[in-house]
């Protein structure tokens, strides 16, 4: 395909088209989350960026992880922070600015970074994709063997930092 | 089939956004936001590498590690908003830049 | 019995006819997704028929019965007074949380319409994870109802946002761990798979007679309580007490943003019963369905029965029973619904490792179940005396209290 300026594009494939739809919908969204200076217009653009992820790990094959994320971010996380802007709403209205004065310095640092970022993922020559992947019950399967042989230990601290973290976030949150 | 070099692009486009917002906004539920778009363009990356790395079907630490990170985020952001509130209970403010009893 | 699913024929006959690949797949899927997603809108006009005429019995009225034969175009004459209404945005409403709320609700309940399986080979997608991915997308609703709370800026409607959060977080406890039993048992979360495994081949005929409700009776009496507080319906509807409260988070929405909402919860209804019957009710399984040509279609109209009978019995219950307090239902969640439901999944964890014929693990399991739902028609039990005690004392006249007396069975005299 010819764009006006003589760049060269390869014409994508329909999975790539619909990709590149699912991938800006997902920047798009991030950026809104840190540009919006509405605080919880962030955060259903924050819930909006949880789905494009969710969608991103469809596109690699990774049905379980979607649903996942869908089920711990989308339910939980977005839930909790929409939950934390209403109980501190008044923070919301009154201040000129939501960002602070070293925002000039962040901003820079922040587009530098993506930019090495960036140079680094196109300057690689990375592997073709794996094997096929066949979405069925085995992988599941074998997802939760590995995290009750490989990684028990791992998993296990997880469960306990959680329990630790719930009875801390109730201890902290608590009206005393 | 969509190339890997795609998925690291948005990651990264991801994590740049992330890094800017937790280190450039005032509030601190709009830090922990960014920290959160972090952690997902992290995810991306492991799933990503998963998948075009050696073997999906056998080798399967890439999202063993995603499901750690989705669960440890889920801890991350009770304790981190349980603190907001606790500290905006104290002081009426989550405004970080407000919080500085300690820098004498 | 191995039907392949409609997508799977259709986009290969039409790759046969020369289309490409990527087109046949996404013509399938398009006309799919099209003729689902109107059915779903469609019968919701069915459904609100149904309760109404349901309700109107119980309470000995008739009912919608002017509008179209036996009042069925009822709910087509309300959807255009609704139409007709006037557009309301409240003053200083979030514009993008108000307007985005009700259009989320549908979406959330109609994407789950994608996984319900209809009869053998007719299921939108047979998601490998499709237990998770009903539980998933539950949280969309949850979602819009907060965000609809916030963007009304009414007070009203922000607390009873909070209180939605809260009812269905806490009921999606119950009912995650009552599919986990399932899925526990089957070893899928693949509900064709699911479905499939309710079969009861007696001679190489299939009885389709194996249902999971009849093995774990525990389990489905909890789904099914956990899904009527998921559906907002009575004894849990609390969250939109017409009589008692102002409507909920919904309070300022009008016209057809109003009755999306209704659609919404409408066809959650629905979809629960769906996947109640998918997972312990033999979904498509009936007698018969192994048969050649008829089998597909006995499958459809046994699923539908099915799921039409269990929508009734939810309509019973709400015309029937009366409404919780808020204290009441945080208590049977947590208290009572949540601590038996891990008891029993350790339970029916250790009786399916036991090395005993898997038809003992099966009488095992149903003593298990049986024991949950003993327990929890005992603490059911104990605590309606209790509160009946409690009731009647704070009607005694004061200079009376302390001498009367109560019985050791807990009944005054």
């Amino acid at each position: 395909m010819q764009l006006p300026l003589g760049i060269e594009v390869p014409i994508p494939t329909f999975e790539q088209f619909v990709f590149i739809q699912v991938a800006l919908l997902t920047a798009v969204a991030g950026l809104a989350v840190v540009m919006s200076r509405n605080l919880f217009h962030s955060a259903l653009a924050l819930t909006l960026t949880f789905f494009g992820v969710a969608g991103v790990y469809v596109f690699l094959e990774a049905e379980f992880l979607a649903v996942s994320q869908v089920l711990v971010y989308v339910g939980a996380i977005a839930m909790l922070i929409a939950f934390a802007i209403m109980l501190t709403r008044s923070m919301m209205y009154g201040r000129t600015s939501p960002l602070n004065n070293q925002w000039g310095k962040s901003s820079l640092f922040a587009f530098l970074f993506f930019i090495g970022l960036l140079a680094f993922a196109r300057a690689t020559p990375w592997p073709a994709p794996g094997e096929e992947v066949i979405a069925d019950e085995a992988l599941i399967g074998a997802l939760g063997r590995e995290f009750v042989t490989t990684y028990v230990i791992a998993f296990e601290v997880l469960g306990l930092l959680l329990l630790l973290a719930l009875v801390g976030a109730v201890m902290l949150a608590r009206d005393r | 089939m969509v190339p890997l070099s795609w998925y690291l692009m948005l990651a990264a486009f991801l994590f740049s956004c992330g890094l800017y917002g937790a280190l450039a906004r005032r509030n601190a539920i709009a830090m922990l936001m960014g920290i959160e778009l972090m952690l997902n363009a992290a995810n991306i990356n492991l799933v990503a590498f998963w998948r075009h790395g050696f073997g999906p079907m056998e080798d399967l630490t890439g999202q063993a590690f995603a499901v750690l990170i989705i669960g440890l985020a889920a801890a991350e952001a009770a304790v981190g908003l349980a603190l907001i509130i606790a500290v905006y209970r104290e002081r009426r403010t989550i405004d970080v830049d407000e919080l500085d009893i300690l820098s004498g | 019995m191995q039907v392949t699913q409609w997508s799977e024929a259709l986009s290969s006959w039409l790759m046969g006819l020369g289309l490409p690949g990527w087109a046949a797949i996404f013509l399938v899927y398009a006309v799919g997704s099209f003729i689902l997603i109107n059915y779903g809108m469609l019968s919701v006009l069915l459904l609100i028929w149904i309760t109404r005429k349901a309700i109107s019995r119980i309470q000995d009225r008739i009912g919608p019965n002017r509008v179209g034969k036996y009042g069925l175009l009822q709910t087509v004459a309300d959807a255009a007074k609704l139409l007709s209404k006037e557009d309301i945005t409240p003053y200083e409403a979030d514009k993008i949380a108000y307007n985005l709320s009700p259009v989320l609700a549908v979406f959330g309940v109609l994407m789950l319409l994608a996984v319900v399986p209809f009869a053998p080979g007719l299921t939108g997608v047979d998601l490998n994870i499709a237990a998770l991915y009903v539980v998933a997308l539950g949280s969309i609703g949850i979602m819009a109802a907060l965000m609809a709370g916030w963007g009304s800026n009414n007070k009203y409607a922000l607390l009873a946002g909070f209180r939605v959060v809260a009812q269905l977080l806490s009921y999606e406890i119950p009912l995650v761990l009552a599919i986990l039993t399932v899925v526990l048992l089957t070893g899928s979360m693949r509900f064709g798979q699911i479905v499939e495994l309710q079969s009861l081949n007696i001679g190489g005929f299939n009885l389709g007679l194996g249902w999971l409700g009849i093995v774990m009776p525990g389990a489905l009496i909890v789904f099914f309580v956990s899904s009527l507080a998921e559906a907002e319906l009575t004894p849990f509807d609390l969250l939109e007490a017409e009589s008692e409260l102002i409507a909920g988070f919904h309070i300022e929405y009008s016209g057809m943003k109003f009755a999306m909402f209704f659609l919404a919860q409408f066809l959650n209804a629905w979809i629960l019963a769906a996947v109640a019957v998918t997972l312990f009710l033999g979904g498509w399984q009936g007698p018969g369905v192994g048969l050649p040509v008829i089998g597909p279609l006995l499958g459809l109209g046994y699923f539908m029965i099915k799921v039409y009978g269990i929508y009734v019995l939810q309509q019973w219950i709400r015309g029937t029973f009366p409404r919780i307090r808020i204290d009441q239902m945080m208590y049977f969640a947590w208290k009572v619904l949540v601590p038996l439901m891990i008891g029993l999944i350790v339970a029916q964890a250790i009786i399916q490792k036991l090395p005993t014929p898997v038809a003992i693990q099966y009488v095992l399991i149903f003593i298990a179940n049986v024991g949950v739902m003993a327990v929890v028609a005992y603490v059911l039990q104990k605590y309606f005396r209790e509160e009946q005690m409690r009731t009647k004392r704070s009607f005694e006249p004061s200079s009376l209290i302390g001498s009367m007396q109560v019985s050791e069975k807990g009944t005054m005299y």
